[in-house]
Parts: C-alpha cells; structure tokens; sequence
C-alpha cells in the first residue's frame, strides 16, 4: 500500500503540492486527474525519489520512502514515462532488458534478450522489432516498448505517466486495454496520471482529482459521474464554465 | 548613495554567483571520480567512451597537430632569419609542440569535439526523461554516464595529446626538410637530442587534466541541462566555454608549476 501524507513541493514562489493525502491500495488501480501544471507528474516522482518532496510523508507498505534502501525500493517498481524515455543509443531488446543485463536482476545476455522477446510480444510486437533502434519506430511503438520495459522484471507496482498523449484514438484505446490487462495478470497496483478521460475509465480502480497542489476528490471509477465535486464535474464533462479557471 | 551601492551589490552577487559555481562544478567532479573508483562499472559504457573520445578524435587532432607543427616550423625560421638563428628551428617546434601547442591545441580540440557532444547527448537524455528512467531502473545517472567519460577521457586524452605531439613534430620536420632546406637526419637528431623526458612526462600530464575537465565540463553541463531545445543549446555552448576557458587556465598554472618553480 502507497500511502502519502500532508505531501508538500514547491519550486521557488510555486507551491506546487500544498499538503496532498492519498492511499493506493494493494493491487488496485489508482489514476490521478487534473489539469495540465497541476502536479501531477511532480507528484508521481515524488514517490519514485526522482522528486525530493519537501514535507510530508509517503510510505510503502508502511516504510518512509526517503529512508528505504534505493535498489531494493526501486526494484518493486516499473515505469511507463509519457515519452517512452527509451535510450537512444541501445536497440529495442536491450531497453526492455535493461534491468536484466545489470544491477541485482542480473540474467546471461540469451535469457534477458528472450525475456525482452516475450515481453515485446505480450505488448503486441513482433520479435523482429528487437533489433531496432527506438528512433525508428513510431510513437505507438515507442509506448509499448515503454510499457514491455516497464514490466520486464515483473514489478509489484507499475507507474504510468500519461500513457496515451501524443496517440491517435484508436491506438489510445489500445495501450490503455493493454495497461488494464497487464496489471490484473501480473495483480500489480498501478498509479496513472493523466488528463485522458478514455484512459481513466479503461485503467481505473479508484480515481482521485489533484486540483490546487491538494486532491479534492477521490473514490471509485464508477462513483465518478456523479460524484457531486465541482471540480470533477468539470473536469469529466470538459466545460470551460465552473471552478476550475480556464485560461484562454 | 543607493546609486553608489547598486554596483557593489551587482558585484558581490556576481562574486556570490560564481564561488557557489565553482563549488558546484568541485562537488560534482568530486563525486565523479568517487563513483569511477567504486563499483559497479559498467565496461560497455566505458568503450563506447573510448572510442568517442579518443578513437574518432584522431583525425582532427592528427590535422590540427600537423597543421601547427608546420606554421610553427615557417615562423621560427622567419623569425630567426632575423638574428641569424634559422638553425633552432628543429628545438623550438620540438619543445613548442611537447611543452604548451600539443596539450592546449589537443585540449581544445577536444573541448569543441567530445565536451559539446557529451553536454548535447546528456542534456538531450535529461530533457526526454532517459536519465529519470535510469534512476528508475536502478541505475545512477553518475555512475552510468559520467564515470565511464570522465575516466575514458583521463585516460585517453594524455595518449591523444602525444599523439598529437608527435604528428606536429612530424609536420614542422616536413616543412623544414621539405621547403626550408634542413637535413632530414640532423633535424630528427636535434629533436630528439633537445628535448628531455620530463618535457614529454608534462604534455601528457596536461593532457590527463584537459582530458578530465573536458569530460566532467561536458558531463555537468548535460546534467543541469534547463527544458526543451533551447536548454539542450545553451548546455552545449555552456559546456564547451567553460572547458576551454579552464583548460586554458589550467595550462597557464600547470606551466607555472612544470617550468618556472
């Protein structure tokens, strides 16, 4: 279980997470919502460390992340980055093996090119795609080989960074029933920001809406729609009009 | 009086500015060369280094050495002509290229080449995630990234710039016997016979420093790298005037302490 407790962040004059609660339970699936600069993703690196938070807590399973040992911390975790983040200069298989050609997950070069072969293929590849390097593939393929990194250790937890900007609809609907898919097989608990209101209904368990540096809603998927929050209403509706100033 | 203080001001913050700077850059090499001599090592990373850094940088330092050698050759013959000393040509190239033109200009080279290129790929990675998916893999950015460089580039460097002194010795010989009428047997006799070993030993220990802060300027650069194209561009400029400036000064205290101590 993720817990995180009066989280607070600010960069200079901008207080960015102004004292965020949030419990993600074991094996459920959590998307965060909100407007873009809302802090979302600053939230979801402060849990991952990438972001050093400056009060507040967030454990693991009840252990403070900042006091946990990094490589056995970091181990439970995959990460799907809203980019794909794949390194450039490695072919394929070697990103998606990354973690097994070193550190503690360390397997013989054959058994991680096959594990990354199986995960590729589980994430709709073809075993040809292994060999090239991620420049020269398309945005969507870049995301599943994102997401076939992401797993390839078979994390316990799995965070996805906005898993369908920049993807046409079709191929949206694709990657989020993939993700939906991936984590009730592997029973991981998955945390998803994202503005995306068709990834939100495919992914989610719970949902909760960071709005102003504080969550202002949280629940199930399902209680959503009429939740009675002004701010998810129209956030989920799109509406220009309501609390949430749009600017224009 | 505001007025009068305003310029006190503006300097004390600029003085401000640039101490904590240099305690930045000083921590960050620091920390560099602690995770080079600590495990894990990653060899992949480090040949690739290698061959980035001292492999593909011959040809331009091959040129630029050849280049100068000769320049230096037709200069100090010109100039000697006019109190009758066209004879030390051999010595002065000699002593020219191995004490101070061999390491700067190789130095520098390498400042343009290899630290531009190091601040643009790191700062690029910064800017699409790539480094926070290494933390995120378990992989420190320090560890992975900079190590390998620095300490490719604290080892090949040195061989680069006697590389380099040799090829520009070479081309002030091939001016010398080929235009200025010298003896192919006499010159090589006179350079050998001038220079010592503690000439060679000093070229190639201001290689090896050159060679760090060419790396680990390259290296910080592309880590504190601001968002987007624009900070990817002035990492790289940054990167590359920072090298340079230091490496030139670094010459100046290193020559300070070889030669006139």
């Amino acid at each position: 279980m993720i817990e995180l407790s009066n989280v607070k962040k600010s960069f200079g004059s901008n207080h960015v997470l102004q004292g965020v609660d949030l419990t993600i339970d074991r094996g459920t699936s959590m998307v965060i919502i909100g407007g873009s600069g809302t802090g979302k993703s600053v939230l979801l690196k402060s849990v991952l460390g990438l972001v050093v938070h400056d009060s507040g807590t967030i454990t693991l399973d009840g252990q403070d992340v900042t006091k946990a040992d990094r490589d056995t911390f970091l181990a439970r975790f995959g990460m799907l980055f809203q980019g794909g983040a794949l390194f450039d200069s490695l072919p394929v298989w070697q990103n998606v093996a990354f973690r097994l050609l070193r550190g503690s997950l360390k397997r013989p070069k054959d058994e991680a090119r096959e594990v990354a072969i199986e995960k590729l293929r589980r994430v709709g590849l073809k075993p040809d795609v292994a060999d090239r390097l991620p420049a020269e593939l398309s945005g969507g393929m870049q995301k599943r080989v994102g997401l076939a990194r992401a797993i390839a250790a078979e994390p316990e937890i799995i965070f996805f960074d906005e898993p369908t900007t920049g993807l046409d609809p079709i191929m949206s609907g694709v990657i989020n029933d993939l993700i939906r898919e991936i984590v009730d097989e592997m029973g991981a608990t998955a945390m998803t920001i994202t503005h995306d209101m068709s990834s939100v209904r495919a992914i989610a368990d719970n949902v909760a809406m960071l709005h102003g540096g504080v969550i202002k809603w949280t629940g199930a998927v399902g209680d959503m729609d009429h939740s009675g929050d002004p701010y998810v209403d129209q956030f989920i509706s799109g509406r220009a009009d309501g609390p949430i100033e749009a600017v224009r | 009086m505001s007025a009068l203080l305003a310029p006190l001001g503006l300097l004390g913050r600029n003085t401000l500015g640039l101490m904590a700077a240099i305690g930045r850059v000083t921590l960050f090499a620091l920390q560099a060369l602690s995770h080079i001599v600590r495990p894990p090592f990653y060899s992949r990373e480090f040949g690739v280094a290698l061959m980035q850094i001292g492999w593909l940088s011959l040809p331009v330092v091959g040129l630029t050495a050849v280049f100068t050698g000769g320049a230096l050759a037709l200069q100090i013959y010109a100039g000697g002509a006019r109190f009758n000393a066209e004879a030390v040509v051999p010595q002065i190239v000699a002593i020219g290229m191995v004490r101070e033109l061999g390491p700067v200009l190789v130095g520098l080279m390498i400042a343009a080449r290899v630290t531009s290129s190091i601040a643009a790929e790191i700062a690029t990675m910064k800017v699409t995630e790539q480094i926070d998916a290494l933390v995120t893999l378990s992989t420190h950015p320090m560890k992975y990234l900079v190590a390998p460089r620095v300490l490719a580039a604290l080892l090949v460097v040195p061989l680069l710039v006697g590389i380099g002194d040799i090829i520009g010795v070479f081309g002030g010989y091939a001016v010398a016997t080929g235009t200025l009428g010298f003896n192919a047997a006499a010159y090589i006799k006179n350079t050998v016979n001038f220079l010592e070993l503690f000439d060679i030993l000093s070229s190639l220990a201001k290689g090896c420093v050159f060679g760090g802060i060419a790396a680990t300027m390259g290296c910080y650069y592309g880590m504190q790298s601001g968002r987007g194209a624009q900070g990817v561009g002035r990492a790289t400029k940054g990167s590359v005037e920072a090298a340079a400036v230091l490496i030139l000064a670094a010459n100046f205290v290193l020559t300070g302490v070889f030669f006139s101590l």
